[in-house]
C-alpha cells in the first residue's frame, strides 16, 4: 500500500504541477512510513518540502495555497498528532466553501497515517475518524487496499473538496499486483467487498481484513455466509450499499477500532434500523475498540477487534 | 483590579511616530514625502468615512437590526494607514475588527453588514476586493496568509499576504506557528498586530511579558517594527518599508500599530467594568483623526470643501449599510445546504427536503 500511495502522490504531481507535498519529514528522508520517498528528489524542493513541526500550521498553510490555486497535499504525521491541527480543519478547511458562499472551494487533502495494529508507543495508534466525520464540509476517507489507495488518493487529490484521508498503517505493508494508474469505484460510495448471504459485516480501513479473514472462517468452520461491506467513504456516509445488503442478509454488525460510544457505528446502527428496520432479523451489533485510551502496545492484540470478537457477535445475530 | 499601566504610558521613544498628537511633525521623522495631496485626501476621507460607518454600525445594532458588532472606533489610522499602502491585488486576511481596511479596498458596506446581522457568515463582497472572510477565532487566519505568501511566492510574483491580528492573539499558538513559518519560508508576509490595549477585559500586561510586541520579531529571525498606531503616516511609511521588503523577496515583517480600542470590545461588552475614564481620556487626546486633519489643514491640503465631501461620503455609507441592512429579510432557508461540499450527499438531499417541507418551500 505504501507503494500504490507513493505512486499516487507521484501521478498526481506529474499531471498537475499546482499539486503540493509537504508535511514533517517528507522531504529528504521521504516520510517516517517512506510514503514520500523520492518525491522531493524528483519533483524539486518546492512541489515536496518539509516544514517546521507545526501540525496547525501546516493545514493553515494548505488553505492559504488553497486560496491561491494550488492543491496542496499535507501530511500529518501520525493520526494522535493530528489534534492540533483540529481547529484549522473544523473552524476553517470544512467551513471556507460555506464562508465564502463557495467561491472558495478547498482543494486540500491532508493524509493522516492512522489507526492501531503496529505495535507502537501512545498517540501513534489513534482513530481520529469521528471528530473529523462529524464536521460537516469534509469528506473522510480511508482506503482499506492498495488499489483503492491510489484510486481514491488521485480523485481526492483531483477533486473540488477538502478530504482528511486516513491511511490504515497497519495494512501499509500489504501487497496486490497492480498495473498502475488504476481507478476503482468512487471513493464516495461503499463496496461489497465480499458478497455473502447470512450477515452483513460493516467495516472500513485495516478492519476489512479482518472482516474478510473472519467470513473465510465462518464460512468453513460453520457454513455462515458474511457479506462484507467495506465503506470506504465515512463521511458524508453512503449507507446505500449497507442497506441493499442488510435487506438481503436481515442481519447487520458494524466493525471499527475506534472506541464503541458515538462512533461511526452508533450512526450506521441507526441509519439502518431507520431504514431497513422491517427487514431486520436481529439487532444491529457493535464489533469496537473499547471506551478506554488506546492501551500501550503489549495490549493492543486483545485490545482491538479481531475474528474471535467478530464471530462471537456473529453468533449472537444468528441466535434464533 | 484594572491593570491599565502600559496603557497609560506615553508614547515608548523606540515607537515609530510622524505626527505629534498635536499634527505636528516630529523633529527628525520620516516623512512620507512620496505621496501626494490626492493621497492624504484619500487617507483622511477613508479615515472620516470609517468612522462614520462605524458609528452606524453601532447604531444599527442598538436598533436591533444586527447582532453584534466590534467597533473599530480610535483604531482608524492604523487601519487605513496600513492598507492604503498595499496594492489592490495584495491579499488582506482581516480579524473582524478591520472596517478601515475595507472602506479602504472599496469593500460594499453592505456584505460587512450582512455578517453582523446573521444572513451570511464571513460577509460578502470582500473576495472581490482580494480580501479574506471576515475571522472571528483569535490568531488562527494568520497560518492562511503565510500559505497564500508562499504560494505567491512559487507563482514568482510579487504579491504580498497581510494578516490583521491584535495584542491578545499573539498569545495564540497559530500566530505563533505562522509566524515561525513565515520566516522559516521568507514569505512576503506582514503580521500587523494592532496593540489596542485589550483583549476583551484582558490588558495587555496580562498578555505578555514583553512591553514591545513588535520586539518579538527576533526571536522569529524577521524584521520587526514598532509604530504609533494612532499616526496614520507612521503607520504608512512602516508599511511601505514591511512592502517594499517582502516584494523584494527580503522576508516577512511584524508590525506593532500602537493604539487603543476606544469603544467596547462587542456591543455586547461593557467596558467600564474593567479599564478607567481616565485612560479613555488619555486616548482622546491621541485622537488619530483630529492629529491627522490638524497637519493636513496646517499644511494646507484639507479644507472645509474636503471636510464636507468627506461628510457626505460617509452619510452616503452610512445609508448603503442601513438600507442594505434594516429590515432585511431572511435569506431562503434551503441556502444553508448549499456551499457545505462540491455536491450535496443523499443524506444532505434528504435533510434538505425536510426543511423545505417544514418552510413550506420547494425542494427542487
Amino acid at each position: 500500500m505504501v507503494e500504490a500511495i507513493n505512486a499516487g502522490l507521484a501521478d498526481a504531481m506529474a499531471d498537475d504541477d499546482h499539486v503540493l507535498v509537504f508535511g514533517e519529514d517528507v522531504g529528504r528522508l521521504g516520510g517516517v512510513f517512506r510514503v514520500t520517498d523520492g518525491l522531493q528528489a524528483r519533483f524539486g524542493q518546492r512541489r515536496c518540502f518539509d516544514t517546521p513541526l507545526a501540525e496547525a500550521g501546516i493545514v493553515g498553510l494548505a488553505i492559504g495555497l488553497s486560496m491561491r490555486g494550488y492543491r496542496p497535499v499535507p501530511e500529518l504525521q501520525f493520526d494522535g498528532f493530528s489534534y492540533p491541527a483540529l481547529d484549522q480543519v473544523i473552524s476553517h478547511l470544512a467551513k471556507y466553501r460555506n464562508r465564502s458562499q463557495g467561491a472558495m472551494p478547498m482543494r486540500v487533502t491532508v493524509r493522516i497515517p492512522s489507526f492501531g495494529g503496529i505495535g507502537s508507543p501512545e498517540h501513534h495508534c489513534e482513530s481520529p475518524e469521528t471528530y473529523f466525520a462529524h464536521t460537516a464540509g469534509v469528506r473522510v476517507v480511508s482506503p482499506s487496499n492498495p488499489a483503492d489507495a491510489y484510486s481514491m488518493l488521485r480523485e481526492s487529490i483531483a477533486g473540488d473538496d477538502p478530504v482528511i484521508f486516513l491511511e490504515p498503517k497497519r495494512r501499509y505493508w500489504s501487497r496486490q499486483d497492480l498495473a498502475l494508474p488504476v481507478t476503482t469505484e468512487p471513493s464516495d460510495r461503499a463496496r461489497v467487498a465480499r458478497p455473502g448471504s447470512d450477515v452483513t459485516v460493516v467495516a472500513y480501513g485495516a478492519m476489512v481484513r479482518v472482516a474478510l479473514d473472519a467470513a473465510e472462517v465462518a464460512e468453513r468452520d460453520g457454513g455462515v455466509s458474511l457479506e462484507v461491506v467495506d465503506l470506504r467513504c465515512l463521511a458524508p456516509l453512503d449507507l446505500d450499499a449497507v442497506l441493499d445488503s442488510v435487506r438481503r442478509t436481515g442481519r447487520c454488525i458494524v466493525v471499527h477500532e475506534a472506541p464503541r460510544t458515538l462512533g461511526l457505528g452508533a450512526e450506521i446502527a441507526a441509519v439502518v434500523q431507520e431504514r431497513a428496520f422491517h427487514s431486520l432479523e436481529a439487532p444491529v451489533l457493535r464489533v469496537t475498540g473499547f471506551d478506554t485510551p488506546y492501551p500501550p502496545a503489549t495490549l493492543e492484540g486483545v485490545w482491538l477487534p479481531g475474528v474471535d470478537r467478530l464471530l462471537d457477535a456473529v453468533e449472537q445475530v444468528l441466535e434464533p | 483590579m484594572a491593570i491599565t499601566d502600559r496603557a497609560e504610558a506615553p508614547v515608548a521613544a523606540s515607537t515609530l511616530q510622524v505626527l505629534a498628537p498635536d499634527g505636528a511633525v516630529v523633529p527628525g521623522a520620516r516623512y512620507p514625502f512620496e505621496l501626494s495631496d490626492a493621497d492624504h485626501v484619500g487617507m483622511l476621507t477613508a479615515m472620516t468615512v470609517t468612522r462614520r460607518l462605524d458609528g452606524e454600525f453601532v447604531n444599527l445594532q442598538r436598533q436591533g437590526q444586527l447582532a453584534l458588532y466590534p467597533s473599530c472606533l480610535g483604531q482608524e489610522a492604523a487601519q487605513v494607514g496600513i492598507t492604503s499602502a498595499t496594492r489592490d491585488n495584495d491579499w488582506l486576511f482581516p480579524q473582524y475588527r478591520e472596517l478601515g481596511a475595507f472602506v479602504v479596498r472599496g469593500v460594499d458596506p453592505a456584505g460587512i453588514g450582512h455578517m453582523w446581522r446573521g444572513m451570511a457568515h464571513g460577509g460578502t463582497g470582500l473576495i472581490e476586493k482580494c480580501c479574506a472572510p471576515i475571522t472571528i477565532p483569535i490568531g488562527t487566519h494568520a497560518p492562511h496568509a503565510v500559505g497564500y505568501a508562499l504560494g505567491a511566492k512559487f507563482d514568482g510574483v510579487d504579491t504580498v499576504a497581510v494578516t490583521f491580528i491584535g495584542d491578545g492573539a499573539t498569545s495564540e499558538g497559530d500566530v505563533h506557528e505562522a509566524l515561525n513559518m513565515a520566516a522559516v519560508f521568507q514569505v512576503p508576509c506582514i503580521f500587523v498586530v494592532q496593540n489596542n490595549h485589550w483583549a476583551i477585559s484582558v490588558p495587555l500586561s496580562a498578555q505578555t511579558r514583553v512591553t514591545d510586541i513588535a520586539s518579538k520579531a527576533a526571536g522569529y529571525g524577521m524584521a520587526g517594527v514598532r509604530c504609533d498606531g494612532n499616526d496614520v503616516l507612521a503607520c504608512r511609511v512602516v508599511m511601505r518599508d514591511a512592502l517594499l521588503r517582502a516584494r523584494e523577496g527580503r522576508g516577512p515583517t511584524l508590525i506593532e500599530a500602537v493604539t487603543y480600542r476606544m469603544g467596547a470590545h462587542t456591543t455586547a461588552d461593557d467596558p467600564t467594568r474593567y479599564r478607567s475614564e481616565g485612560e479613555l481620556e488619555l486616548w482622546r487626546r491621541r485622537d488619530p483623526i483630529d492629529r491627522y486633519r490638524s497637519h493636513l489643514v496646517a499644511a494646507g491640503i484639507w479644507t472645509a470643501q474636503h471636510e464636507e465631501r468627506a461628510t457626505e461620503t460617509g452619510e452616503r455609507a452610512a445609508k448603503r449599510l442601513r438600507d442594505e441592512v434594516f429590515d432585511a429579510p431572511m435569506p431562503d432557508p434551503l441556502s444553508v445546504f448549499d456551499h457545505v461540499l462540491s455536491r450535496r450527499s443523499g443524506e444532505l438531499e434528504r435533510q434538505r427536503r425536510q426543511l423545505a417541507r417544514e418552510t413550506g418551500r420547494d425542494a427542487t
